[in-house]
């Protein structure tokens, strides 16, 4: 156990990160296309179930993730039916998704709470991991959070880089003028819609394949509520997610730190618990405190539903 | 549409009045309210195992029924009065919360028995029940202070309430009474249930240097926390050594099954009267969970020893001298502490190395 002190705050930030991070990211795509799905947390909830149970019965961990991916993005076809289809409106059917989508993971999962899964093995990365202080901590991390990073390059890319990128922001800035150049609107949002779901599917595959592998209700306790709340605290910039994402992480981890070092503090621990949502909040307004900026990056149309032939 | 649903309304009402004179021959019915789902491990898990046992004790008598996931508030006072407007004899309300509902329907119902758990306030036809979790935390903290190479132990507790404090300090003194170089690290997750919380503070004490961890949160994520990192760990609530055959050395465990059949038992002879019970090993209402094999024998000889002793009232984890962290005596020695004093217990004991945060 003699790691340094530093390496394992790092360690375990980018563990604590990592759900956010994936789920972020996916809803940000989402939310850029203009539709607003705040069901993350029924979606990671009925992700981290369908991947566990099928890690237990075929015993790999990657059909688990796979069939997380595929529990989520199943729920938000389903909202996009609702919301893209029908009209309905985003906000209400997405706070439905959220509190359905947790109920259905607690009915599926009743027979796999008494399972436990095997851990997933590190995945150390060759040199790199050798390096001093950081490469424990960086390079010696499960498959996944190598993923989010490689999901950040892409996303970053995706939206700002390229051609499909730009018509994905057009949708959500004016999708009247999308609709109007010749794009499919409703095809393209359903695309983004399933693509925040797969996310929130494999953020909550993360949490009971990989986290702590095993199954109990109400194991997301709130972090995709947190993951919608980094989207809009980082102004959609997928940069300032990623910071969101690891600041929160880092403050939670380093309070607990602080609490188990026995260093004399006087502050109420639920002060401290309450820190990682402060700082948080506090340095993503700081940094995004640009009223220009945010206007621009805000997509306008969000939330908002849209009929081709009105 | 409406004046329909009220017809509806009204037809279920007069079926559940006229459901309410039950005959003698009939069993009694039972009922027990759940704050969190059966699951398998943790608080509500043991009060189902209680309930269980009550009625196989009992078969043929009884009839028992349990509502499951009901939070604690209006929805609680919903459930407890359903419950007794359908007859049930004794309604078992299974959490703290519980604790106004509770008495608020038993004043309107003063044929039934209530029975409400960890509370502590009682009426005509209100028992309050509770364990004393904390002789299981000393001895919990005698095998990790006779098996700690570190010195260092971690504890993953939820809220900085008395029952919490009781048993983090009576770990503490059960591990001081053998090492006394002993210290005992605590993080503080402020919330009852939260698996990824409650697995990054036990990873950080263990990398920290704590070789023993144990929680008061209700999930098993602690003690698989060790398994991986290959430490030891004590259960709470539950045995739950499926999930760290390895880690877990012992957990202590609630058992309410005896209690129960001999409230019911009661009830039914008409001998009941409302009491305030707070048990311990003496009383079989808490236990040890089977000892790993990895506990060396001398350890295992002593804690059946002081089991042993605790069960006679010859020993008490708070016996005096109680020292607390700054070093002010809490219990003089000689003395033992009373039961109000454990009831709102706000200090750390000596050995406990993080600081309780001053209100």
């Amino acid at each position: 156990m003699e790691t340094h002190l530093f390496t394992a705050i790092l360690f375990a930030t980018i563990v604590a990160a990592t759900p956010l991070v994936i789920v972020a990211l996916g809803e940000l795509v989402t939310e850029k296309a203009g539709v607003l799905n705040l069901g993350a947390e029924g979606m990671m909830a009925v992700g981290a179930i369908a991947a566990f149970a099928t890690a237990h019965h075929s015993g790999s961990p990657w059909l688990g993730m796979l069939a997380g991916i595929g529990a989520g993005v199943a729920l938000s076809l389903l909202f996009g039916v609702l919301t893209l289809t029908f009209m309905a409106n985003q906000v209400a059917s997405g706070l439905a998704l959220a509190i359905f989508g947790v109920g259905l993971s607690g009915f599926i999962g009743k027979p796999y709470e008494s399972v436990a899964l095997p851990t997933v093995p590190a995945l150390p990365i060759p040199l790199l991991a050798d390096l001093p202080l950081i490469g424990p901590a960086l390079f010696q991390q499960q498959p996944l959070v190598y993923l989010s990073w490689a999901l950040f390059a892409l996303v970053s890319w995706f939206l700002y880089r390229s051609r499909a990128g730009l018509v994905l922001r057009a949708l959500g800035e004016s999708p009247s003028s999308a609709h109007a150049i010749g794009y499919p609107v409703i095809a393209i949002r359903y695309l983004a819609t399933a693509f925040g779901g797969a996310m929130a599917g494999l953020g909550g595959a993360f949490l009971s394949v990989c986290y702590t592998p095993m199954w109990v209700e109400g194991m997301v306790a709130g972090r995709g509520w947190i993951a919608l709340a980094l989207v809009v605290f980082a102004t959609w910039r997928p940069l300032r997610v990623m910071v969101g994402a690891y600041l929160f992480g880092g403050v939670m981890i380093s309070q607990m730190f602080v609490q188990g070092s026995g260093l004399h503090i006087e502050v109420p621990t639920q002060l401290l618990s309450a820190l990682p949502y402060l700082a948080t909040v506090a340095v993503l307004v700081v940094i995004s405190r640009n009223p220009k900026l945010i206007r621009l990056n805000s997509p306008i149309s969000l939330g908002q539903p849209y009929r081709p032939d009105a | 549409m409406q004046h329909g649903k009220k017809t509806l309304l009204a037809i279920l009402a007069a079926g559940l009045v006229s459901a309410l004179p039950a005959t003698a021959a009939e069993p009694a019915k039972i009922g027990f309210v759940y704050v969190s789902p059966i699951g398998d491990a943790g608080w509500t898990y043991q009060h189902n195992l209680g309930r269980l046992q009550m009625e196989k004790a009992l078969a043929g008598k009884v009839a028992t029924k349990y509502v499951e996931n009901v939070p604690e508030g209006a929805d609680a006072e919903r459930v407890v009065r359903d419950l007794a407007r359908d007859g049930y004899k004794v309604v078992f309300a299974t959490s703290f919360g519980y604790m106004n509902p509770t008495l608020k329907v038993a004043k309107q119902f003063p044929g039934t028995v209530f029975e409400h758990a960890t509370g502590y306030k009682q009426d005509k036809n209100v028992g309050v029940y509770n364990a004393r979790f904390y002789e299981g935390r000393y001895l919990n903290g005698v095998i990790a202070g006779k098996m700690t190479k570190s010195h260092i132990a971690g504890y993953v507790a939820a809220f900085p309430i008395p029952e919490v404090l009781q048993g983090i300090n009576a770990f503490a003194q059960g591990m001081r009474s053998v090492d006394p170089k002993a210290e005992l690290r605590v993080i503080w997750t402020n919330s009852w249930y939260d698996p990824g919380k409650e697995r990054e503070a036990a990873m950080t004490l263990i990398s920290q240097g704590a070789d023993m961890v144990t929680h008061h949160t209700d999930s098993t994520a602690v003690v698989q926390a060790a398994q991986e990192r290959g430490v030891y760990a004590f259960g709470y609530h539950s045995d739950m050594s499926k999930y760290g055959p390895k880690a877990q050395l012992t957990a202590t465990t609630h058992l309410w099954g005896d209690f129960y059949t001999r409230v019911v038992g009661e009830v039914l002879a008409g001998t009941w009267k409302p009491t305030n019970v707070w048990g311990g090993f003496k009383d079989g209402m808490i236990a040890l969970a089977p000892l790993n094999p990895a506990v060396p024998k001398d350890v295992r000889d002593l804690v059946g020893k002081l089991e042993g002793e605790l069960k006679a009232g010859t020993r008490h984890p708070f016996a005096g001298p109680v020292v607390d962290q700054d070093g002010k005596t809490r219990v003089a020695a000689g003395q033992s502490i009373s039961d109000a004093d454990l009831a709102r217990m706000d200090y750390y004991v000596q050995g406990v190395a993080s600081k309780l945060p001053k209100k």
